[in-house]
């Protein structure tokens, strides 16, 4: 049989099946692949909420998406163009993301009479044989069976053999895409470097899958998907969570002070906790607290004694930290909050990914207590956040919010990766000490330089022992103070100082169209790439439409007023009930709309243009 | 191979020349504000009386609270100080400690702050024996709030928030620091100052979490509520005063002992003929087994039972055990000494990278 070599522009794979089938590795495989092979692309993966559902069921499916091209590529794809199924339980779950005239890749022995009963298909029902993906191209191959046969003379146990399966899987994709099997070689001889028998196994069965698509003649078709022309310069694959860690230890090496780390385990913000916690040779010292009170607590414990205090959870445990961010707020002490936030209330869904925790960073705590909020928009972007969450929390003492997701968390995508020598300098100076009883003037710890920032005034320094605490303060002296025109003062001063720091961010600038139009989209966070997206498409189909992405929430940028009236409507997608559409209403007194979507799942590329459609077809 | 970092730097400027201080040198520019005859003052005035001796420059000492009428006290010590939020002072402390090894650092708590709101810290901060120094005034009340009863009042104390009597089993906070294995424990009271310095000394000396119960009076809420240990006249017989090495004597005139049959412990009389000094308990501050029994003198007050048991004060227990704050740093020194200093760059390239032309 002739195999056509066709072209592609963009790809979407989805990689599907049980939480034990090792899915998210051959994604990730597959994704180090293409980035080496220059496409531009975006992942997402997703994880059961359950750590071992029962195997074979719909709960237990692990799904990896990814979608790459040598265009530009924004997010992870909507739908999938092909859908790799391992068993009966990950067609169910996924079919739904799979688009019409996609192609379906099923592993034949996980649709077995067990397997069908296990994905609840009904007696005696099987989709691969019973005409309901007539719409698809099905494409059946027993893996299972390829794999025990290519293994048959490895003297390998059957959980071994089992394990290998989805090698053959990731082979057989290589060939499809043309894609080379040198970095996953590489890979697995590292990884299995201790037990160099089953890196040959696992070898073998990717190179026998791979001639599997060349020799089985069951694929008409294969593709190419060329080169991205993406800006020159080295890359590398990242993920939010990664990159985050990557920007914090940068800002404390830019300002050459201890990284003091307090966290306590909750997905999805826990790989922070884990990466940090291998960088002890970056000056980062960790702590795993026993709550998430004590995590926070911890960190201003180490502020307070010069290290840049930093603390990661995700919704709840935010809740719970709330008190000691109060605490903060008044001691104007350096502290980095790391929300990576997930679908709500409560426990909510953890795995599940959601933009609703804006509000509760600018608003949920007691009393009046102004903090500095920022967002990255991609996973690389996360790196720049956060070092700048660091940069501000320091050079202004105040805590600082840094708002990430469960979809930028664990998403990836390629990364031009600064050189150190071209960060930003971060400035830290401590008050300097104070010898002997003649040198004159008290130490005042709550005097402000033109910033309004107090200096900060480390233990261990002679001449300016000094008391700070959680009530209100006296201006100045820092003296507890019941005043009532002082209250009044030190509320105003803390909001001003926090106001001020607008002027020490970037202006807001339009991410894509014109800086003057009919429709401006603001977006926050991880809608970048969807918003990026779904705009160019609407300009393309002549639609007057910009884009800007706000990465600093509080303050905003100081020009964001007059950007928003450069415009006749201005639109909000965020994945919560209207959040940002709410601050920007109240700020700046515009007839802003929210798009918006709960779901615990990004937005659609497609989803979005209909609801901008929809939006200004009944404003207008 | 070590990192210098800015903290370093800017404290290696710090003035090296021991200095001479006395205990005004230690009192703040603040007035104190607690209730005239409140045991806070006394326990104030030995706390600044005791830092002269224990060989620390101001500059690096450092007192954290919580909040209740005890967690007043950083604003009146002349030190570096932080009141901070209820029952959050041991994990404050463990972030600055972690960080900033060479400091000494004071957590000042009381029985609500630490055995109620922020129990769950003060038993993590035993386990992990970082080495500071916890002192817990003990009033069996809430004094901030006005007397609602506190998890050390007895069952049956009537209090604002229990005018019918509490009917909570309170915690043993001895026995409580013991079974979280705390490596110090230790108790005094307001009344007898001298005693409260020397165990504030001894809470200095000792490396680890040092746990001293102070009872303390709240003379607006909960007057005289350690009043059968304090009293001149009722303390020899229902207190006992614990030397390591020394046996278990107390009474009006030294005329009880305390000796153990097996693991069950006896008080008996030295005067009747029957035992002598030589048979008594020999307290062993090491001795863990030893300590649960003295903590287990605890029974409410019985003026009946003629074999009732005294109330123990001094150091109950002191054992080494590693530190938390110097693993923690000694790790870093141990990743840092195999792998060197962290190169920025290459942390931000990555295992893998790819080049587009
Ligand atoms: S209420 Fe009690 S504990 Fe508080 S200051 Fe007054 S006497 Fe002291």
């Amino acid at each position: 049989m002739d195999v056509k070599d066709l072209v592609r522009d963009e790809v979407t794979i989805r990689f599907a099946g049980d939480s034990g089938d090792g899915m998210q590795l051959t994604g990730s495989l597959f994704t180090n692949t293409t980035a080496l092979e220059g496409n531009d692309l975006r992942t997402l993966p997703e994880f059961p909420a359950e750590i071992r559902a029962p195997a074979g069921t719909v709960p237990g499916v692990s799904s990896f998406q990814l979608n790459f091209g040598s265009i530009e590529i924004m997010t992870p794809g909507d739908a999938c163009d092909v859908l790799v199924v391992m068993n009966s339980a990950a067609l169910k779950a996924n079919l739904s993301m799979l688009k019409p005239g996609g192609v379906i890749i099923a592993n034949t022995s996980g649709f077995d009479k067990r397997n069908l009963n296990l994905a609840k298909y009904g007696e005696g029902k099987n989709p691969l044989d019973d005409g309901s993906l007539s719409k698809y191209t099905l494409l059946e191959v027993d893996v299972s069976k390829l794999t025990k046969e290519s293994l048959s003379d490895s003297g390998l146990g059957y959980k071994d053999v089992e394990r290998a399966k989805n090698m053959f899987v990731l082979g057989l994709l290589y060939w499809m895409y043309n894609r080379p099997l040198e970095s996953t070689i590489k890979f697995l001889e590292k990884k299995f470097g201790k037990k160099p028998e089953i890196a040959a196994a696992n070898i073998k069965v990717l190179k026998d899958g791979y001639h599997f698509g060349e020799t089985a003649e069951i694929f008409s078709e294969k593709y190419t998907v060329k080169k991205a022309v993406i800006g020159p310069g080295e890359y590398r694959s990242i993920t939010g969570n990664k990159a985050t860690v990557l920007g914090l230890v940068a800002a404390t090496r830019q300002s050459n002070l201890p990284l003091f780390f307090g966290s306590y385990p909750i997905t999805p913000a826990s790989d922070i906790l884990h990466e940090l916690s291998r960088l002890k040779n970056y000056g980062v010292y960790t702590f795993q607290a026993e709550d998430e009170i004590a995590a926070v607590s911890s960190a201003i414990g180490a502020s307070f004694g010069g290290s840049l205090g930093i603390t990661s959870s995700s919704g709840p445990g935010i809740a719970l930290k709330g008190e000691a961010i109060g605490l903060a707020v008044m001691l104007e002490l350096p502290l980095v909050v790391l929300n990576i936030q997930r679908a709500g209330p409560s426990t909510g869904m953890p795995t599940k990914t959601e933009q609703s925790d804006l509000l509760q960073a600018m608003y949920g705590r007691n009393g009046e207590s102004p903090m500095v909020i920022v967002a990255p928009a991609t996973p690389a972007d996360c790196f720049d956040a956060a070092f700048e969450a660091c940069r501000i929390s320091l050079e202004h003492m105040v805590p600082v919010f840094f708002l990430s997701d469960g979809y930028l968390a664990n998403g990836s995508e390629p990364w031009k990766f600064p050189k150190a020598k071209d960060l930003k300098k971060v400035n830290v100076k401590f008050e300097p000490p104070r010898f002997g009883e003649s040198n004159g003037d008290q130490f005042l710890p709550y005097l402000r330089d033109e910033r309004l920032v107090r200096s900060w005034a480390i233990p261990g320094t002679e001449g300016i022992e000094h008391r700070l605490g959680g009530l209100e303060k006296e201006e100045n002296s820092g003296n507890v103070s019941y005043n009532p025109e002082n209250h009044q003062k030190m509320t105003n001063l803390r909001q001003a100082k926090v106001d001020k720091i607008a002027d020490f961010i970037p202006l807001q600038s339009v991410d894509s169209g014109n800086e003057k139009g009919d429709v401006l989209v603001l977006g926050w966070g991880s809608t970048y790439g969807s918003i990026r997206t779904a705009a160019r498409e609407l300009r393309e189909e002549g639609i007057d439409i910009s884009h800007a992405h706000i990465k600093y929430l509080n303050p905003f940028p100081k020009n964001l007023g007059e950007l928003i009236e450069n415009f006749n409507h201005i639109l909000v997608p965020e994945m919560n009930s209207g959040q940002l559409v709410k601050m920007i209403r109240d700020k700046y007194f515009v007839d802003a709309v929210g798009i918006n979507k709960v779901k615990g799942r990004p937005f659609f590329v497609d989803e979005l243009k209909r609801q901008i459609k929809d939006a200004l077809a009944s404003n207008s | 191979m070590s990192l210098e970092t800015l903290i370093d730097l800017h404290t290696k400027n710090g003035n090296d020349e021991p200095v001479k201080y006395t205990g005004k040198d230690f009192s703040s520019d603040q007035d104190v504000r607690w209730c005239p005859g409140c045991g806070d003052y006394t326990i104030l005035k030995q706390v600044q009386n005791t830092m002269p001796d224990i060989g620390v420059d101001k500059k690096d000492i450092v007192f954290i609270s919580g909040i209740g009428c005890a967690a007043r006290f950083p604003y009146y010590m002349d030190t570096f100080g932080m009141h901070s939020i209820h029952g959050r002072a041991p994990a404050i402390a463990t972030g600055l400690k972690v960080s900033r090894p060479e400091l000494s650092v004071w957590i000042i708590t009381g029985d609500g702050d630490s055995l109620s709101i922020g129990a769950n810290h003060f038993v993590q901060l035993l386990r992990r024996n970082v080495n500071v120094n916890l002192l817990l005034f003990n009033n069996q009340i809430y004094g901030l709030t006005k007397g609602q009863y506190s998890p050390t009042a007895p069952e049956g104390s009537v209090s604002k928030s229990t005018p019918y009597g509490s009917i909570d089993h309170p915690f043993n906070p001895l026995a409580l620091s013991l079974g979280a294995d705390g490596t110090f424990i230790a108790r005094a009271m307001d009344r007898d100052p001298r005693h409260l310095q020397q165990m504030l000394l001894r809470t200095n000396q000792h490396k680890g979490t040092s746990m001293l119960e102070i009872y303390q009076n709240c003379i607006v809420f909960n007057d005289g509520a350690f009043e059968l240990f304090t009293d001149k006249k009722s303390r020899p017989r229902e207190a006992i005063y614990l030397e390591d090495g020394k046996p278990l004597i107390f009474g009006k005139n030294k005329d009880k002992g305390i000796r153990l049959d097996g693991l069950q412990p006896k008080v008996v009389s030295l005067t009747d003929g029957t035992y002598s000094k030589d048979d008594l308990w020999i307290h062993d501050e090491k001795d863990g087994t030893k300590a649960h029994l003295l903590s287990r003198f605890f029974d409410q007050h019985n003026p009946a039972d003629e074999f009732r048991m005294p109330r123990p004060f001094g150091v109950l227990y002191a054992v080494d055990r590693p530190c938390y704050d110097e693993g923690v740093n000694s790790q870093v020194e141990e990743v840092l000494e195999r792998k060197g200093v962290g190169d920025l760059d290459e942390l931000l390239r990555g295992p893998e990278t790819w080049v587009v032309e």
